[in-house]
């Protein structure tokens, strides 16, 4: 008798449990649930499960560079602006180092830019050196693990390496006092130098607020077949192609120029976003880096990404499944991508559609301020959260020495 | 600039073996040896171009492939090979490599073109059902808010005449693209025609005929009282059948938009939108003077407006209080009293086609309906049924839609052909019409003979009658060319039958040669 009772109350909750999912859905559009434990990662709280330290920098460090260049509030690589402002204010802060799990460096190392607004990482390395020394010899915490339980975010092209230049990235590699701390960066690609093992790749910073002031209703059938709005050619850099993007872009571009269903050009129109909205697939090639904010932009408007990035690793690769919900494309086979687009079935499209109108998705897509649950914010989080408790290795034993000082090239030894 | 950085580049890769030999003498011969080639690519550079020298040099260095313009890059730029390398698909999520090398290598790529670069049309095809197939489905989940779509009750009532074809093919039409369940109840006066079935077979929605055994008759206000008990005959159909859905008069030679047919989705019992009133009278000089006297009106009194638009008027918070009537003042004594007269024809107070109900209002059982509705089964049709408030107990109940009669979301026109006048039946020309046009009669010999209509109208002005004649005599050469004569109709085919006309012309000429001798 009891035992049937429990039963009942179980399947009551069940029923409370499934109604209240269903009634989280914004928009009327059904949606899909990523199923098993990747779904449920995305709705982790991760309140309560650890806790940050950040440290106190003098303000040459971050605020200063700020105020000389506001324009790094907007640019792609703001996300390690968000970041700060997001910990300084967030519950998981503690002001007591010693019971802290990670330790947060604030260092703005993207924000020296061009009148053009690119960032240039010629002084990054020295920037982060500086604040590292700082760090090491006014608190204890960076000697007693010599930063493996640090955490920086490095959200430039290839990440820590600090070049735009991929060749060149991979001759300085990563910073060689960021050995051992947990790097959260942009730049994802499998075997490669500037991927530390236990990185968090996290999306590129998008306007939260522009994207969603160029909404359009749900009903404006998708007419479009594949969009993509951006270079072919870097002319300016690489004019015969070849090196940009591995020639993915230019055999995009040579292949389907002609193509009724794919509307490629170079430019920019006003009404982008809307457009998008309106398109079924999105192609996500790589440029000079394999990751750009198309791919942010596609799962908010609910365009299904093509990924055409050999190797690439996505953002929080950990909670959401980027196989069910985007198209892989390796770039070999770019001259057929319209055979291997028409040929994935209806139900399959729609059911990647299903999954992107999830709304937790987008939401871990964007970094809103103020910061809301299931954004980015709190995917990193929980990407750090799953990493604790910290291995004993972590800590070392007295008067063991795992970095070098002087590792690296002469000139990032110059103190900034 | 983009020179220096070549060699630059160039330069740097070559400096990695320099610096790697340790002889002294061979580090010498070596340096030598980069420098004279470095001298060489200079001028190579200078006689042939930036680019073409790149080329030569790209050529003469590596080994070409024959598909592909890949080149293995230098590799000391390269980390060493990580010893603990995973295999490439160890991870679920990501995994599309193959297996041959899953390090992709920088460096100058290929830009891979397949032979024939250009869009193939089966592919093409197959992409437009998938887009077809998606936008469905968004017309399924965002069309109607989410809520599952009712099916559409459409009631025309119709009688066999010469714009009928016309008229029926427009609602047709409009129902065919509604993108809801359609049942179309066609309720014909003077009894089912095989015309009229003949039309509505061509819909491909489920259609129920009913036969109506008064004939219309031959005044506007007669007319639109038989149709008041034709319409009244479907909606007895309705409760009958126990068809559920909306149900909307589509008078026979209204023009519906389609907002209409996803505005009354939005009806719970007893909804009104509002009609736009095309009363036209046929002459022209009348409509120009009536206009001038409407703007005479305006310039006198702003207020009284002459908005052509029935339907229910609403206050400020969106609550009916009224209807707007149509005003026949400016008509008056000058309305249409027979069907064919020339001059404007007059809608009801409030026309039938204004107003949508659910079809659940009919229905017997009085589980659901609301106490301001009366039993339909009871409803008295000699009453008197003017407009389908007497279906109400409470004409306060009625919905507005359209944003509260904002919208203007129907037409009402009513147009009709003389009464004597006639038409082929079923609109096909068999047997043959009695006019034909000789060839060298007409101003362009080299294109067939025009159709007979055309000499129809030349006759009616002069004789005022639409009657086409054989003459008995080419009655069977007509019969002969019979086919003939229809595919020069289409004038689109004209090159394709451009062997055929040049027949027809010799015959024809052929037969004003017979005809002339008889003459």
């Amino acid at each position: 008798m009891k035992l049937t009772s429990w039963v009942l109350i179980f399947l009551a909750c069940n029923l409370a449990f499934s109604t209240i999912s269903a009634f989280r859905l914004s928009r009327s559009q059904p949606t899909e649930r990523i199923s098993g434990s990747a779904g449920d990662v995305l709705d982790d709280n991760p309140v309560g499960r650890l806790k940050v330290f950040v440290y106190e920098l003098p303000s040459k460090y971050n605020k200063k560079i700020l105020q000389k260049d506001p324009r790094c509030l907007t640019h792609m690589f703001a996300a390690e602006i968000y970041m700060q402002r997001f910990l300084l204010s967030s519950p998981v802060r503690t002001l007591n180092p010693e019971e802290a799990d990670w330790f947060y460096v604030p260092v703005y190392t993207t924000c020296d830019l061009t009148p053009n607004g690119l960032p240039l990482p010629f002084k990054s390395p020295r920037m982060m050196r500086s604040a590292i020394q700082l760090i090491a010899s006014n608190w204890p915490y960076w000697n007693r693990t010599e930063g493996a339980d640090h955490f920086f975010v490095v959200p430039h092209d290839f990440g820590a390496c600090f070049h735009y230049q991929e060749e060149k990235a991979i001759g300085r590699g990563i910073l060689p006092l960021l050995q051992r701390a947990t790097l959260v960066q942009t730049f994802g690609q499998r075997n490669h130098v500037c991927l530390k093992e236990g990185s968090i790749t996290v999306p590129p910073y998008a306007p939260p607020q522009k994207m969603q002031s160029h909404l359009i209703p749900g009903k404006t059938p998708r007419s479009i077949f594949v969009y993509f709005r951006g270079l072919f050619y870097d002319v300016g850099n690489d004019p015969e192609g070849g090196y940009y993007a591995r020639g993915a872009r230019a055999a995009v571009w040579e292949n389907f120029k002609d193509n009724p269903l794919f509307d490629i050009s170079t430019e920019h129109p006003t009404t982008y976003y809307e457009d998008m909205q309106r398109a079924i697939f999105c192609l996500c090639p790589l440029g000079w880096a394999p990751w750009s904010p198309r791919l942010v932009e596609a799962v908010i408007f609910g365009c299904i990404p093509v990924i055409i990035a050999d190797d690439i690793v996505l953002p929080f690769a950990d909670a959401i499944p980027w196989e069910d919900i985007g198209v892989f494309v390796d770039e070999k086979d770019v001259p057929y991508l319209d055979t291997i687009l028409t040929s994935i079935p209806p139900e399959v499209i729609l059911r990647k559609q299903r999954l992107l109108a999830n709304p937790s998705m987008k939401q871990a897509m964007l970094f809103p301020q103020p910061a809301q649950p299931g954004d980015a914010f709190h995917q990193v989080l929980n990407g750090l959260a799953r990493k604790l408790p910290h291995d004993r290795s972590v800590y070392l034993r007295a008067g063991e020495k795992l970095l070098n000082w002087t590792a690296g090239p002469v000139a990032d030894l110059k103190p900034w | 600039m983009k020179l220096s950085a070549l060699h630059q580049s160039y330069l740097n890769r070559r400096r990695s073996p320099l610096d790697s030999s340790a002889d002294a003498s061979s580090k010498s011969f070596l340096a030598v040896f980069w420098l004279v080639l470095h001298c060489l690519c200079c001028l190579i550079s200078l006689l042939l171009g930036f680019r073409f020298s790149r080329l030569v040099f790209f050529f003469l260095v590596s080994t070409p492939s024959s598909t592909n313009l890949y080149s293995p890059p230098f590799r000391p730029d390269l980390p060493p090979p990580r010893t603990d390398l995973s295999p490439p698909n160890a991870t679920a999520v990501e995994a599309k490599t193959s297996s041959s090398s899953s390090r992709v290598v920088v460096g100058r790529h290929g830009i891979l073109i397949r032979p024939w670069p250009h869009p193939d049309p089966v592919e093409v095809m197959k992409a437009h059902r998938i887009i077809e197939r998606v936008q469905r489905e968004q017309k399924a989940v965002f069309g109607s808010g989410g809520k599952s779509s009712r099916a559409v009750i459409a009631v025309t009532p119709t009688y066999a005449r010469t714009f009928q074809a016309l008229h029926l093919n427009g609602v047709m039409h409009s129902l065919m693209l509604a993108p809801y369940a359609v049942v179309w109840i066609v309720v014909e006066a003077g009894g089912a025609s095989n015309e009229t079935a003949s039309i509505i077979a061509k819909s491909g929605v489920r259609t129920i005929h009913v036969g109506f055994d008064q004939r219309m008759p031959n005044t506007w206000e007669d007319r639109g009282k038989v149709e008041v008990l034709m319409r009244l005959r479907a909606l007895r159909v309705v409760k009958e059948e126990k068809l559920d859905g909306v149900v909307m008069f589509a008078d026979d030679s209204n023009m519906h938009s389609m907002e209409f047919f996803d505005e009354i989705q939005n009806v719970k019992w007893f909804g009104a939108v509002s009609v736009g009133i095309l009363a036209h009278s046929g002459n022209a000089e009348e409509m120009v003077m009536s206009m001038d006297k409407r703007r005479e009106m305006v310039d006198e009194e702003e207020e009284r407006s002459s908005l052509p638009v029935q339907g229910p008027a609403c206050n400020a918070t969106d609550k009916l209080i009224g209807w707007h009537v149509f005003n026949t003042l400016p008509y008056a004594g000058k309305s249409a009293v027979y069907i064919d007269d020339v001059a404007a024809v007059l809608p009801q107070k409030l026309e039938w086609c204004g107003f949508v109900l659910n079809s659940r209002i009919l229905w017997d059982e009085a589980e659901s309906k609301p106490e301001w509705v009366k039993e339909f089964g009871l409803l008295n049709e000699n009453e008197g049924v003017e407009s389908p408030l007497s279906l109400l107990n409470d004409p306060s109940m009625v919905e507005p839609l359209g944003s509260c009669g904002r919208q203007v979301l129907l037409w009402w026109l009513r147009v009709e052909a003389r009464a004597d006048s006639k038409f082929p039946p079923g609109w096909v020309i068999d047997p043959p019409l009695e006019i034909t046009v000789a060839a060298k009669r007409t101003p362009w010999p080299d294109v067939p003979p025009e159709p007979p209509t055309k000499k129809k109208d030349q006759m009616s002005l002069s004789q005022g009658n639409n009657v086409v004649v054989i003459p008995k005599q080419q009655q069977q050469q007509q019969q002969q060319r019979s086919s003939k004569v229809r595919k020069p109709k289409r004038r689109s085919k004209r090159n394709k039958h451009e062997a055929k006309p040049t027949d027809t012309t010799t015959q024809v000429s052929a037969s004003t040669k017979h005809h002339q001798e008889r003459n």
